[in-house]
């Protein structure tokens, strides 16, 4: 037996090696129990995406009951048009429309946390920069030749790609960044509403609350599992001790 | 009250053998009483059985079988209906414990020999449940209409028109029932998924449990308990299933339920294994996924199948590596049953098997690079070789004095 | 095996106690199987409330919503077809609303609603189920040489009055069924909430 584990254990770092790696991706530090963030990341949604993008599966009854955001409010400031709060949250964008307009139809969103995961998702807002033999004047480093706008453009600013100042390091001495001119990198070429940071955490906000409607159940779950691992772990005793008590007999 | 029970008791059995019946499969079944780790797998997957029946039955409740509704009615189910998402997780994270059960099972006999002589019936039926099921699970991975359930159907069935003169490209589009993979696909399998190969699967397990209880339990030194019996006919190294085993199995189910239960509430995409990150996109015939994998359950076989350059030859191997296990008990030519009495070839080459197996369903998961497809000509090298030679090296090695009780049992 | 009766006592426990146990985790795994068959998210959200703005409704109109699957009938009642409602008891089943069935308490009046002008009503016949059309002009018609405005089944000839109040002649035996509803506003009412808002 454990012959066997010693070598499955040799083996599999040395298959890591062997699936592919692309673009190396910015890590979000998913925090399902921030309903702050959640709530700032559902505004954001509502004011920029949800126009090309619905999220036909979520209902606005159940984000506003898990956000913590009550009824009234969630009303007036998230749910559009004549939506009622226990609707769907699907906008008016009709298929083939959106098909005729942009190419392709920008899909929902409900579930993307679930294919693209949220690392790939922060580092897709980003990574647009300029490009002008694009359609839309943008283009971006994770999702290369994207159909789609930089609609958070007027608050992040505009990014470009070419030769810029990168931090490497820090001075062991002084304490100072050190820089080296790198070349293929986005940079800031013009500034928006938000400063890098702003922005950075506004994203931030935006993929946590994608991550939370691609599986809202997500917190319950894991508090549930932590009880019926208890109940389990309990059970045994009893279980373990009748075993043991009846094969006291078997010699 | 016992009187009362007595007599009820009596007027059933006078019309249908109920107390006969308990008795003879449960309070004087005589199993070898020295059953180690590998025998709870039987039980582990009857109980994973029950479970995909009952969640399944309860997720047909809410699911809609069309290509329109499909996908949406399982994202319906993990939101809207109440518990949906429990029964959801249960039933996929039922599926991979399934397999896991099953293979473990599986592999038990292949280190005692449980398919020699005279129990040769029960592994075949084995092999016909093992058959159904993985047919079952791949009609059930199609009917949340991933994009991932889409183009995994579209790989495997297409896979039947390798069969030469027309006959292949017509099988393939009666199965489809269509020009295309589309809902008339997902309708059959439904049909097919939810009711017809359960009940195959139901009858087969029956099958095999009355083949194996006809001959008696296998046991880790390969021993035949009946052999040695006292002067009331009972095996001296047997214990009546029940209560024996019954309360023994029943540590070996909670243990088993401890880990389900982590994987179900804390892990249940299993890191996109279980529950493949593609699938949470609709599907789209017109867009293919970068990398079609199947579930990792399949990945041996689908590894075996891409190793070989050759469309036809490839689905053969994939074919033949299925069915030589079905011939195991007569290639196997040993005298002995069991590994422990086994020459070196035997022990050493089952290890190096099982490695190549779990390294061959590891490879089939993941895209077909350069190395990996070496990798994967190696495995499936092992893996054949493992079976072709058995008739050679069981009958040449040296074996060990097989004892006549069993060693061990508590 | 030494002492029979201590081994059996424990052994009594230990299958009382793993029993126990056994049949609460049972308990506990057949909550999710049970409650699923409750009503869904989507069926909870059909039921809810729904709105009605008013303040365009013309003296006289009508106006269908749904609610629950169910059409509603609100409308604007005049002055004029108000003051025959009374005169109408004669002609009437259950005038007084005898049957408490039928309405909430605050529609247990002559007016069958909580302000006079505005009517609510269950358009669903109380005979077998179908629409009943609206005729509100105070006008001789086929089916009523006499008829002073309400509402008139086409299935089978049952007649309400403005009220929702069922004639006697009819096949339907109840008044029609007046849903909870409350005033959001003045002008803004919602159907399927009872607590009174205005």
């Amino acid at each position: 037996m454990k012959k066997i584990l010693v070598l499955i254990a040799g083996l599999i770092p040395m298959l890591a090696l062997a699936a592919g790696g692309d673009v190396k991706l910015d890590k979000h530090m998913t925090d399902l129990r921030d309903t702050a963030s959640l709530q700032r990341g559902a505004k954001t949604y509502m004011n920029y995406c949800m126009a090309c993008h619905s999220l036909e599966h979520s209902r606005y009854n159940r984000v506003a009951k898990d956000l913590g955001i009550p009824d009234e409010l969630m009303q007036e400031n998230l749910v559009f048009a004549d939506k009622k709060l226990g609707d769907l949250m699907t906008n008016a964008m009709r298929r083939d429309d959106a098909k005729r307009w942009f190419g392709a139809a920008p899909p929902d969103l409900t579930l993307v946390a679930r294919v693209r995961r949220p690392d790939w998702l922060y580092s897709y807002m980003l990574s647009f920069y300029a490009d002008e033999t694009r359609p839309y004047g943008v283009n971006n480093e994770v999702f290369k030749d994207v159909g789609m706008p930089h609609v958070l453009a007027e608050l992040q600013g505009v990014q470009a790609k070419g030769k810029a100042q990168v931090k490497v390091g820090y001075d062991t001495l002084t304490g100072q960044e050190v820089t080296e001119e790198r070349d293929n990198v986005l940079y800031l070429a013009e500034s928006g509403k938000l400063s890098a940071e702003e922005y950075d955490n506004l994203v931030y906000d935006l993929v946590n609350f994608l991550v939370y409607v691609s599986e809202p159940i997500a917190l319950e779950r894991q508090r549930i599992g932590w009880w019926v691992l208890l109940f389990l772990a309990i059970f045994f005793v009893p279980v373990y001790m009748l075993n043991k008590e009846f094969w006291k007999e078997v010699k | 009250m016992s009187n009362k029970l007595t007599a009820f008791m009596g007027w059933i059995d006078a019309r249908l053998p109920v107390t006969q019946t308990y008795e003879k499969h449960m309070s004087k079944y005589y199993a070898p009483k020295n059953f180690n780790f590998w025998y709870f797998f039987g039980v582990l997957s009857m109980l994973m059985l029950v479970n995909q029946i009952l969640t399944g039955i309860w997720l047909t409740m809410n699911y809609v079988p069309s290509a329109e509704g499909a996908f949406a009615s399982v994202e319906y189910i993990m939101r809207d209906v109440e518990w949906g998402w429990l029964l959801r997780y249960l039933h996929s994270t039922g599926a991979t414990f399934f397999f896991i059960a099953i293979y473990l099972h599986m592999f038990r006999a292949l280190l005692y020999g449980s398919y020699q002589k005279p129990r040769e019936l029960i592994w075949l039926f084995g092999m016909g449940i093992y058959l159904a099921l993985m047919a079952e699970a791949f009609m059930g991975y199609v009917l949340p209409w991933g994009q991932m359930s889409y183009w995994g159907a579209q790989v495997i069935i297409s896979l039947f028109s390798v069969i030469p003169f027309g006959l292949g490209d017509a099988l393939t589009e009666w199965i489809r029932g269509d020009f295309l993979i589309s809902g008339a696909t997902l309708n059959r399998f439904f049909a097919l998924h939810v009711i017809a190969v359960p009940l195959v699967i139901v009858m087969l397990v029956v099958l095999h449990l009355l083949a194996l209880h006809e001959v008696g339990s296998n046991n880790p030194d390969g021993v035949e308990i009946k052999k040695v019996v006292d002067d009331q006919g009972k095996p001296l190294d047997g214990i009546p299933f029940h209560p024996f085993y019954t309360v023994h199995d029943m540590v070996g189910i909670v243990v088993f339920l401890m880990v389900f239960s982590a994987v179900l509430f804390f892990f249940p995409e299993g890191g996109g294994f279980m529950l493949e990150y593609a699938n949470f996109e609709p599907a789209d015939g017109l867009k293919t996924p970068e990398h079609i994998a199947p579930v990792w359950y399949f990945g041996a076989f689908y590894a075996i199948l891409r190793a070989v350059p050759d469309k036809l030859f490839g689905v053969m191997a994939m074919g033949g590596a299925i069915a030589v296990l079905f011939v195991l008990p007569w290639l196997d030519r040993s005298p002995v049953k069991s590994w422990r009495y086994k020459g070196m070839i035997s022990k050493v080459f089952i290890v190096v098997f099982a490695v190549a197996f779990v390294l061959l369903t590891w490879l089939g998961t993941q895209p077909a690079t350069g190395t990996n497809t070496m990798l994967a000509r190696i495995g499936s090298v092992i893996y054949f070789g493992y079976f072709l030679t058995m008739p050679f090296y069981t009958r040449m090695e040296k074996t060990k004095p097989v004892p006549e009780r069993v060693t061990g049992g508590h | 095996m030494s002492q029979d009766g201590v081994n059996k006592s424990r052994r009594t426990l230990l299958v009382g106690a793993t029993s126990a146990l056994g049949a609460v985790g049972a308990g506990f795994v057949a909550v999710p199987f049970v409650k699923s068959w409750n009503p869904s998210e989507r069926a909870k959200a059909a039921g809810a409330p729904a709105k009605v703005d008013v303040s365009k409704l013309e003296l006289g109109a009508m106006v269908v919503v749904e609610w629950r699957g169910k059409p509603v009938f609100v409308a604007k009642r005049t002055e004029k077809t108000l003051g025959l409602l009374e005169s109408l008891n004669v002609k009437l089943k259950d005038p007084n609303n005898d049957n408490k069935d039928q309405q909430p308490e605050y529609a247990d009046n002559l007016y069958r609603s909580r302000n006079p002008e505005l009517s609510v009503i269950l358009g669903v016949c109380t005979h077998l189920g179908c629409a009943p059309s609206y005729h509100p002009e105070v006008k001789p018609e086929a089916f009523d040489k006499d008829w002073k405005g309400g509402y008139y089944c086409p299935c089978h000839g049952s007649r309400f009055d403005l009220s929702g109040r069922v004639y006697s002649g009819s096949p339907a035996t109840e008044n029609l069924v007046i849903p909870p509803y409350s005033y959001e506003s003045d002008n803004v009412v919602v159907i399927g909430v009872d607590e009174e808002n205005a």
